[in-house]
């Protein structure tokens, strides 16, 4: 199989004004992954899949992963004036890189046994960003998966033919797989009243606007 | 490779009169002796035909993947086990296997053998029960199941004498086994691989031209290979359909390179395949364990630069997986250094082969649905994880 580079150029060429950024993946794994617009994510997937020379026809994975606000401190030179005299000083300075949601799709070629070409899509944030393009209209195999995502990670997919639950119950409220996710003491009905179970249950059960309901999402307070 | 009787005459409709147009909402499960688990199918019925079929799961569901990521490494083995319960020593290969490709792990020489030797038994005891389960469920009520339970029994002897569990092996570590085979393992061993096509051979009687069988399962739940390979079907499911896509041979992972086997393949994908597919592989799988079993080197049985307690791979992620008896069986992981895995993902073969089980069972009757269903070889533990 051409390498990921190749298969960069050759996608950006086919779909005009597709951004394509290779992720690279440190360890012995070596298994890097092509991050795609969302947008044009769905062009390039199935650019991906008819290209005669890559023909990645078997999605095998579909996955989501959860990246929560990110603080980087890193150490910068700042020329100052102290006391009349102007010096390098080292100050700490704090990039805070905002969360998202992650789709991470696995594609391997049935025709020429290839593979795997990793692709990633993001969603523009955790709350009513949370939007991916679903790629079941293109490979049958996610629609389940992509279900389960939505499920576990709260990320709506345009284009879903049938978009529910479907490993927790239909009125469940939360995104179990969150990594800022509140465990109530008592999944099946209202709390026990016991001090310390009654506080956990009353901190689960208060409102999360920007969790009630598909549609009416609020940014987060 | 079918055995004729393609053209049983088609029987004249029992009854004359029926609720035309009006469709029946009936809910199958999800307590139902052959729904394989707690399952539930929301059918819409026209007369006895089915129009339309949602499957509804997650009865089982207890977020294995959520326990996994606050779990360390080492912890999440023994809990593999449960995702599909028959299969205990596949699921500890295939997490075994990514984590050593997560970490650059070299395993030995004796320790891969064993693997491809438990792997196999495994195969040969899932589609054994498989087949006997699937006869139960058209109606072959109790004795063919007992014939393949009586063989599955002896392989679960011989797991408990190794790892000391008949079906919880948890037997695999990062970069080998747990432990060495016990005296005179290898002699029950090789004389239950040279009795098992005899087994074969009986069950095959029984089954290859049955008329009634054959009635049941020829041209039913038919499966284009087109649209098996967009589902994402993988195993003896997707072989049926004529698609020749077989993890060990593709990816030969393991050492599945130095074996000689050939990999069934099928030609009209309905359930008389399926289920002709299991019986194939089984004695491919024989050919194998004899192989793995004359080949089988002395030396260590685990890789001892490896340190599982306080087991922290190196940043990274990655996706290994290996052929299941059930299909792709996968592992995702995501590493960020600490001693518990940042995202923790299996990739469970039996629930995304039930994506189709909509476009199969449309067009045929409740009873089909029962047969299709058996026949895509599902485990609830792990399709709701």
């Amino acid at each position: 199989m051409e390498s990921l580079e190749e298969i960069k150029a050759r996608a950006e060429r086919a779909v005009p004004g597709a951004k394509i950024t290779i992720v690279p993946n440190p360890g012995p794994a070596n298994q890097p992954s092509l991050l795609l617009d969302n947008e044009h994510a769905t062009a390039v997937v199935q650019f991906l899949r008819d290209d005669s020379e890559l023909r990645l026809d078997h999605c095998s994975n579909a996955t989501g992963v959860d990246w929560l606000d990110r603080k980087v401190s890193k150490k910068v030179k700042v020329k100052k004036v102290v006391e009349g005299e102007e010096k390098e000083v080292e100050e700490t300075q704090e990039d805070l890189f905002p969360g998202y949601l992650e789709a991470v799709y696995h594609l391997y070629s049935m025709t020429h046994k290839h593979g795997p070409v990793v692709i990633r899509t993001r969603t523009k944030d955790r709350a009513e960003g949370a939007r991916l393009p679903s790629l079941t209209p293109i490979y049958r195999s996610a629609e389940f998966q992509e279900r389960e995502i939505f499920d576990l990670y709260g990320v709506r997919f345009d284009g879903h033919p049938d978009l529910r639950r479907i490993l927790m119950w239909d009125e469940f409220v939360d995104y179990p797989m969150r990594k800022d996710y509140r465990e109530p003491d008592d999944y099946e009905y209202e709390p026990t009243p016991h001090d310390e179970v009654l506080e956990k249950a009353k901190q689960h059960q208060s409102t999360r606007p920007e969790l009630d309901g598909a549609e009416k999402l609020t940014a987060r307070s | 490779m079918s055995a004729g009787f393609h053209e049983l005459e088609e029987a004249p409709p029992l009854m004359t009169s029926r609720l035309e147009g009006d469709l029946l909402e009936v809910s199958m499960g999800p307590q139902h002796p052959s729904t394989h688990g707690v399952f539930r199918m929301n059918v819409a019925l026209e007369g006895e035909i089915v129009r339309k079929l949602k499957p509804v799961f997650g009865y089982l569901h207890r977020n294995h993947e959520k326990i996994g990521e606050n779990t360390s490494y080492l912890g999440s083995m023994p809990y593999t086990d449960r995702l599909d319960y028959f299969c205990s020593m596949t699921n500890n290969w295939a997490y075994a296997l990514s984590v050593e490709k997560l970490a650059g792990i070299e395993v030995p020489e004796r320790a891969e053998y064993l693997r491809v030797i438990l792997a196999e038994l495994t195969r040969l005891q899932n589609h054994a029960s498989l087949l006997g389960f699937l006869l139960s469920d058209m109606g072959a009520w109790g004795t063919p199941l007992m014939y393949a339970f009586r063989e599955r029994e002896k392989i679960l002897d011989l797991f408990e004498s190794l790892s000391g569990s008949r079906m919880m092996c948890d037997y695999m570590r990062f970069g080998g086994c747990r432990c060495d085979l016990p005296p005179g393992w290898m002699e029950r061993a090789r004389k239950l691989v040279d009795g098992f096509p005899r087994f074969l051979d009986e069950f095959e009687k029984l089954i290859v031209s049955n008329e009634i069988l054959i009635a049941r399962t020829q041209n039913v739940g038919s499966l284009s290979s087109e649209l098996a390979i967009n589902a994402g079907i993988t195993g003896p499911m997707l072989r049926a359909c004529g698609v020749n896509y077989d993890l060990r041979k593709v990816d030969g992972y393991g050492f599945y390179p130095r074996f000689k086997f050939r990999v069934p393949l099928g030609d009209h994908g309905d359930c008389y395949d399926r289920l002709m597919m299991r019986a194939l592989e089984m004695r491919e799988s024989i050919g194998i364990l004899k192989q793995a079993m004359e080949q089988l080197p002395a030396g260590p049985i685990i890789n001892p630069k490896v340190k599982l307690r306080a087991f922290k791979p190196p940043v990274g992620e990655v996706y290994g997986r290996i052929e299941g008896p059930k299909g792709e069986l996968g592992f995702y992981l995501i590493s960020d250094g600490s001693a518990n895995p940042y995202r923790y993902r299996v990739r469970p073969p039996s629930f995304v082969n039930l994506t189709i089980l909509e476009d199969l069972c449309l067009g045929h009757t409740v009873a089909d649905v029962m047969v299709i269903l058996g026949s895509i070889d599902i485990v609830m533990g792990e399709v709701d994880r």
